[in-house]
């Protein structure tokens, strides 16, 4: 198994490669656009299918097709982008397909800039789209870790039939790391029995997003949200750090989650009894995980390059049994360890009040570091 | 162990290759290892930089707000970094291409004429390689050789002519030490 | 038993499902399904066949052909038979869109879809309206024409200009067949029949993007009847709209289309 030193970006395409990717259909965004040049090259090579869109929509809406057949498809975009894909997201899930999404989140709103950032967590976790659904969201921290998530992305969005995203954010994008990649796995290429062109179909096959008559809505409706029990009883995934001993808990995902690893190390090594969880499904969320540490530990820190868009989460689930405090940076700007290792000071020096307004402080003190003044 | 390394120059002076070269080496050790380009605001100002990690354990941030040595290929870089690196850690400068000494007296300063270096050898833009050379032969952070193993494994055929070009660099580089 | 000369001189296509249309009486849209449905049938492409049902009044044209079909959002019907065809490049894909599906709202992916030379074939739905939503004004409305939407006419002061699609895409390099026909007699829809065949030949061999415009009647938000239908579009939408073919490309003159 050799090692190799590679981009975020291109380990995600190839490792698409290697899960059996039958079609690609993208359009350039940065800081994504690496992931589109790569399979550009290589899809054709390999006799696979690549179309350069000419829109998000256009892509999203050929992966919808491309998704008809039960093959295996996927695109790849950044914020902006991601938020005109919304459309064909909201189909995809009604129609019930299998499909990957890889996001390269970088800083908003609007046109922002290009910079890492978190901040596409409520648009996927909680549907960006119209209607009730769900997409299955994964957030790697690592170049490897990326690399094992794209290939369970493929798997899982199979087997439920659903709608995957890979998180990532510029800097996973860019950042090279040594990974192991998996191996070549065979290329399916005829549809299974419900995709559209199967020759095993027993008749003929309509797929539509479309349900006239509300009654049956609602039960495709009832159907899915209870497929999505079931994916959250068997598909919630994170990683502890020094969590057994832990009086205080950092939680954050992806690259903030990395980070805080330092600064959780950090506190370690001052003798705090401190510890990391970083989720690696943001949805299904690992609330149980949360849950059981809110029962027993005297506060928690969310870290996130957003504005606290998993807070809100992590709070419904705390419920005031333990503080809460809050630690982002929004529009692309990346935290350094130290940051957070003030804001784990603050945690265990703090007076501990569950009902202090977390978001409230860390805003005032934003204010005052932007230079805006109280 | 872990180490926080800057690299930062103008663009064009190798900056991020000689990251790579550092965070292959670090690979085929068998340490942990990130390498992230510089990104966002820090694209201006004149410079382009890479941070690379390298540790035993798995890395948490692959950035640092206080890294163990600096490289600094330029006088923006330079201004830049110098007051950022952590105590006891390192300041290695390409000597040719600034013009004041550093003001830091708690750290590791290591003036380099790399430029001048890299001309004698035959190339002005081996001064990264020379410079990586300096960072080596202080730091230690990887077993000797390491370097050069890693210049012979990862040239591209293309590039292959220029890799003893490249070691010599580093070797030339290696024999400035820290007092 | 009298003993009968029987000879089957007009049945329900193979294509179609026993289905009753939702069409409104005299729409054509029933006429345009049923020339697709005979010739797919002809050309021994029934089972081979996937079609891409758009937004409008035939949303629900999947529930009318007996091959595998899918519903697209609106307007991005191209879109999704380009990823289809891609993915399984030996069926033949077709979309069918109306005005505003195509000519407005996918006017983005239908343009795209020609340029790239996407192997597919589109039928577009030409009636001057909205059909689905209650008859309001669509980019191929006429100049002065009134629609719940432009109530006093359309005025291309402030309203635009209708698009001549079919004309519009012929420019395009990617587009190897563009024609408009109509369907408001027995000899345009056999001239449009001729057509739908190339269109599909067009894409067995490979030629690139193929597009057929069919002029049809809305007699419901029209507000005539039939009768009175066939001739405002003759009158009306012949000048505005002629039948032709826009678009042929070299590959396409010399290409030798099978017996019936």
């Amino acid at each position: 198994m050799a090692l190799e030193l590679i981009k975020g970006n291109i380990a995600v395409a190839e490792a698409a490669i290697r899960a059996g990717l039958v079609s690609y259909f993208g359009y350039p965004i940065t800081p994504q656009t690496e992931l589109l040049e790569h399979l550009s090259a290589r899809m054709p090579e390999l006799g696979r299918g690549f179309v350069q869109a000419e829109s998000e929509l256009g892509a999203i809406n050929m992966v919808y097709g491309a998704a008809c057949t039960g093959l295996r498809t996927m695109t790849s975009s950044s914020s902006p982008g991601v938020s005109l894909m919304q459309e064909g997201i909201s189909y995809l899930a009604g129609t019930e397909l299998p499909a990957v999404i890889v996001d390269v989140v970088r800083g908003g709103p609007g046109l922002g800039n290009i910079a890492p950032s978190q901040s596409d967590y409520t648009q996927m976790v909680h549907g960006g789209g119209h209607g009730e659904y769900h997409v299955i969201v994964l957030a790697p921290a690592s170049v490897q870790e990326a690399v094992d998530l794209t290939g369970l992305a493929f798997d899982i969005a199979e087997k439920y039939r659903m709608v995957v995203c890979l998180l990532l954010d510029g800097f996973l994008g860019q950042m090279m790391e040594p990974v192991v990649l998996p191996e070549f796995q065979p290329v399916r290429t005829i549809p299974p029995a419900w995709g559209v062109g199967s020759p095993d179909s027993k008749e003929r096959v309509v797929l539509t997003s479309i349900n006239i008559d509300p009654p049956s809505q609602e039960k495709f409706n009832v159907k899915m949200m209870t497929r999505w029990q079931e994916i959250e009883a068997n598909e919630v995934r994170f990683k502890s750090y020094y969590l057994e001993d832990a009086e205080y808990v950092v939680i954050g995902y992806g690259t903030a989650g990395r980070i805080a690893l330092s600064a959780v190390r950090a506190a370690r090594e001052q003798g705090h009894k401190i510890g990391l969880l970083r989720p690696i499904t943001l949805a299904p969320f690992p609330t149980k995980a949360v849950d059981e540490l809110a029962a027993r530990v005297k506060g928690f820190l969310v870290v996130e390059m957003s504005n606290g868009q998993m807070l809100d989460d992590v709070n419904a689930i705390v419920a005031k049994r333990a503080p809460v405090d809050f630690y982002g940076r929004m529009g692309g700007v990346v935290p350094y360890p130290d940051e957070i290792a003030n804001a784990i000071s603050e945690l265990i020096n703090g007076d501990h009040d569950p009902n202090a307004d977390a978001r409230g402080k860390w805003l005032a003190y934003m204010r005052k570091l932007v230079g805006m003044g109280e | 162990m872990q180490a926080e390394i800057i690299i930062s120059g103008f663009g064009g002076q190798g900056t991020l290759y000689a990251g790579q070269v550092l965070a292959y080496a670090a690979m085929d050790e068998g340490k942990y290892v990130t390498w992230i380009p510089s990104y966002g605001p820090e694209m201006r100002g004149g410079t382009a930089n890479c941070t690379v990690v390298i540790s035993d354990d798995e890395i948490g941030s692959p950035t640092a707000l206080h890294p163990t040595a600096v490289i600094a290929m330029n006088l923006p870089s330079l201004d830049k970094y110098e007051p950022m690196v952590k105590p006891g850690g390192y300041l290695i400068v390409n000597e040719d291409m600034v013009n004041r000494a550093s003001t830091r007296d708690d750290i590791h300063v290591l003036m380099v004429p790399a430029s001048k270096i890299a001309q004698e050898i035959g190339n002005e833009r081996a001064a990264n390689m020379v410079l990586l050379g300096t960072l080596e032969g202080n730091m230690h952070l990887l077993k000797e050789g390491a370097l050069e193993r890693a210049l012979e494994a990862h040239t591209a055929a293309r590039l292959k002519k220029f890799i003893s070009m490249n070691i010599e660099a580093l070797h030339r580089g290696a024999e400035y030490q820290a007092d | 038993m009298v003993e009968t000369d029987v000879k089957i001189v007009y049945k329900r296509p193979a294509g179609f499902t026993d289905r009753v249309t939702h069409y409104c009486p005299g729409c054509t849209h029933g006429v345009a399904h049923r020339l697709i449905a005979e010739v797919l049938e002809e050309m021994g492409e029934l089972n081979n066949t996937i079609g891409v049902a758009p937004v409008g009044c035939a949303v629900f044209a999947y529930n009318y052909f007996n091959f595998d079909f899918v519903e697209a959002a609106h307007g991005r019907a191209p879109a999704m038979a380009t990823g289809i065809k891609r993915t399984l490049p030996s069926k033949t894909l077709f979309t069918y869109q109306g005005d505003g599906d195509l000519a407005s709202m996918g006017m983005g992916e239908i343009v795209a879809a020609a340029a790239r030379g996407e192997q597919i074939t589109v039928i577009f739905i030409n009636n001057t309206n909205y059909g689905m939503t209650g008859g309001q004004m669509a980019p191929t409305t006429l100049p002065g024409q009134k629609t719940s939407s432009s109530p006093l006419g359309r005025d291309v002061e402030t309203q635009g200009y209708p698009i001549r699609t079919a004309e519009l895409l012929a420019t395009l390099d990617g587009a190897s067949f563009v024609a408009r026909r109509s369907l408001h007699d027995a000899r345009s829809i056999r001239m449009a029949k001729r057509a739908l065949r190339t269109a599909f030949e067009v894409q067995k061999h490979g030629l690139g993007f193929s597009m057929v415009e069919l002029l049809s009647i809305c007699p419901t938000n029209w507000g005539l009847n039939t009768e009175d239908s066939r001739k405002w579009l003759a009158e009306h939408m012949l000048p505005y709209y002629p039948v032709g073919d826009f678009k042929v490309s070299t590959a396409v003159s010399e290409m030798k289309i099978g017996g019936n």
